[in-house]
C-alpha cells in the first residue's frame, strides 16, 4: 500500500501553494517516521530534538537513546509516530497568529508586584 | 607470563577483536539509525580493552603500554574466543555474533563484579551497564529477525549454523581460567538463549563439534587478517603517534 502525505520540514514555509513535499512511501518496506523528544534534566520539560526511522516504539526509543543521548544529553525519552502529530498550516499563519501580535495587554506586565513574588 | 596476566589479556582481547570487527560496519550499516548503534557498541568494546590492557600493562611492568599489548602484540599471542573474530557476514550473523557473546559476558562480568581482585571487579562492575545494553538490543534483533520474513528467518538460522560450533569454546576453562565458575555459566547462558530463540521460532542446533583453541591462542584464519589491519599504522611505522 502506497500512502502519501504532505510533510513539512522545520522553518519551512512554503512560498507557493505547493506546500511541503509530497513524500510517498512504500509502508511495506520503508521503516515509518518518529518524533524524538529528550528530557535533559530532572524536572524540566521533554524537547523536540529530531526524527529518525524505526520499526516500532521499542527499535525507536532504542535508535533514540543511541543517536541523540550518546553525549549525555538526556535521562528520559518520549517518542511518537510522527504521522500522529497534527500540525498547523503555515498558510494559516496570518489568520492564526498575527492577531494576537497588537494585544500586548494580554501579557501581565501591567502590574505591580509585591518584592514577595518571584516567580512570574 | 602468570596465568592472572593471561586472564586479564584474554578479557582484553575479546573485547578489542569484536570491537574491531563491529566498527567494520561504520559507514555501511543497513540504515544511519543502526550504523550508530553498532559503532556505540564497537567504541564500549573498545574501552573496556583499554580498561583490561591498561591494568595488564601495570601487572608486566617493562613499559608494556596497553598501546604496545594492541598493537604490537603477534596473532598466537592473543587469547580471544573464536566467536569474535568471525566473519560479519550479513547483518544478522553480525547481530548473532553480539548476541551469543554479550550474553555470555553478562553473566561472566556478573560473576566478576564479586572478584577478589579489586580491579578485575571494579572493570567488570563498570562494564555490566553497556553490557546489558548490547545484549538487549542484540536479542530484540535477533527476535525480530528470527520472526521476521522468510528470508531473515531463514537469514538467522544459516548464521546460527554458522556461529554456533564456535561457543563451546566460551564454556571450556582455558589452563589460566580459574577465577569463574563456567559450569554455572554454561546452564544459564543455554537458558537464556533457549528463550530468545524460541522466542524468534529459531533452532537451538544439536550437539555438534565444537571448535576451541582460541583462549590458549591458537586461531582461526580470520584473525591474522584483522592483526594486519588493525596493527598497520604501528607495524609500518614503529612508533608513530599523532
Amino acid at each position: 500500500m502506497k500512502n502519501y502525505f504532505r510533510r513539512y520540514y522545520y522553518g519551512d514555509i512554503p512560498e507557493d501553494k505547493a506546500g511541503g513535499n509530497i513524500v510517498s512511501s512504500d509502508s511495506k518496506s520503508d521503516w515509518p517516521l518518529w518524533e524524538v523528544f529528550i528530557r535533559s534534566k530532572q524536572g524540566l520539560d521533554h524537547k523536540h530534538v529530531g526524527s529518525l526511522h524505526a520499526a516500532d516504539a521499542q527499535m525507536a526509543i532504542e535508535n533514540a537513546r543511541d543517536v541523540y543521548t550518546r553525549r549525555m544529553e538526556g535521562v528520559s525519552i518520549w517518542v511518537v509516530e510522527s504521522k500522529y502529530i497534527h500540525a498547523s498550516n503555515p498558510e494559516e499563519a496570518g489568520e492564526m497568529f498575527e492577531p494576537a501580535v497588537d494585544k500586548i495587554y494580554r501579557h501581565p506586565t501591567f502590574y505591580d508586584l509585591p518584592d514577595e513574588v518571584n516567580h512570574m | 607470563m602468570s596465568p592472572f596476566i593471561d586472564y586479564t589479556l584474554h578479557l582484553g582481547d575479546n573485547s578489542l577483536i569484536l570491537g574491531q570487527k563491529n566498527a567494520e560496519w561504520c559507514g555501511h550499516g543497513p540504515v544511519l539509525e543502526q550504523d550508530i548503534a553498532i559503532t556505540n557498541i564497537s567504541l564500549d568494546l573498545i574501552g573496556q580493552a583499554r580498561n583490561f590492557y591498561q591494568y595488564a600493562a601495570t601487572l608486566i611492568g617493562d613499559g608494556t603500554t596497553e598501546d604496545s599489548l594492541a598493537y604490537l602484540r603477534k596473532e598466537r599471542e592473543f587469547k580471544n574466543l573464536l566467536l569474535v573474530e568471525q566473519p560479519n557476514g550479513d547483518w544478522g550473523q553480525t547481530i548473532l555474533r553480539q548476541f551469543f557473546f554479550s550474553q555470555y559476558q553478562y553473566l561472566l562480568f556478573q560473576q566478576l563484579q564479586n572478584s577478589s581482585d579489586k580491579h578485575i571487579a571494579a572493570i567488570a562492575e563498570k562494564s555490566l551497564k553497556e553490557v546489558t545494553y548490547h545484549l538487549r538490543w542484540s536479542s530484540e534483533w535477533v527476535i525480530r529477525l528470527g520472526d521476521g520474513t522468510d528470508e531473515s528467518h531463514q537469514r538467522m538460522q544459516k548464521a546460527i549454523d554458522e556461529l554456533w560450533r564456535y561457543t563451546g569454546e566460551m564454556f571450556e576453562a582455558a589452563s589460566y581460567e580459574t577465577h569463574v565458575d563456567l559450569s554455572t555459566i554454561k546452564e544459564q547462558w543455554i537458558n537464556k538463549v533457549k528463550k530468545v530463540f524460541d522466542e524468534a521460532t529459531l533452532q537451538m542446533p544439536v550437539k555438534i563439534f565444537m571448535q576451541t583453541g582460541g583462549k590458549e591462542g591458537k586461531h582461526t584464519e580470520h584473525l591474522g587478517y584483522i592483526l594486519t589491519e588493525l596493527q598497520y599504522m604501528q607495524r609500518a611505522y614503529p612508533g608513530c603517534e599523532w
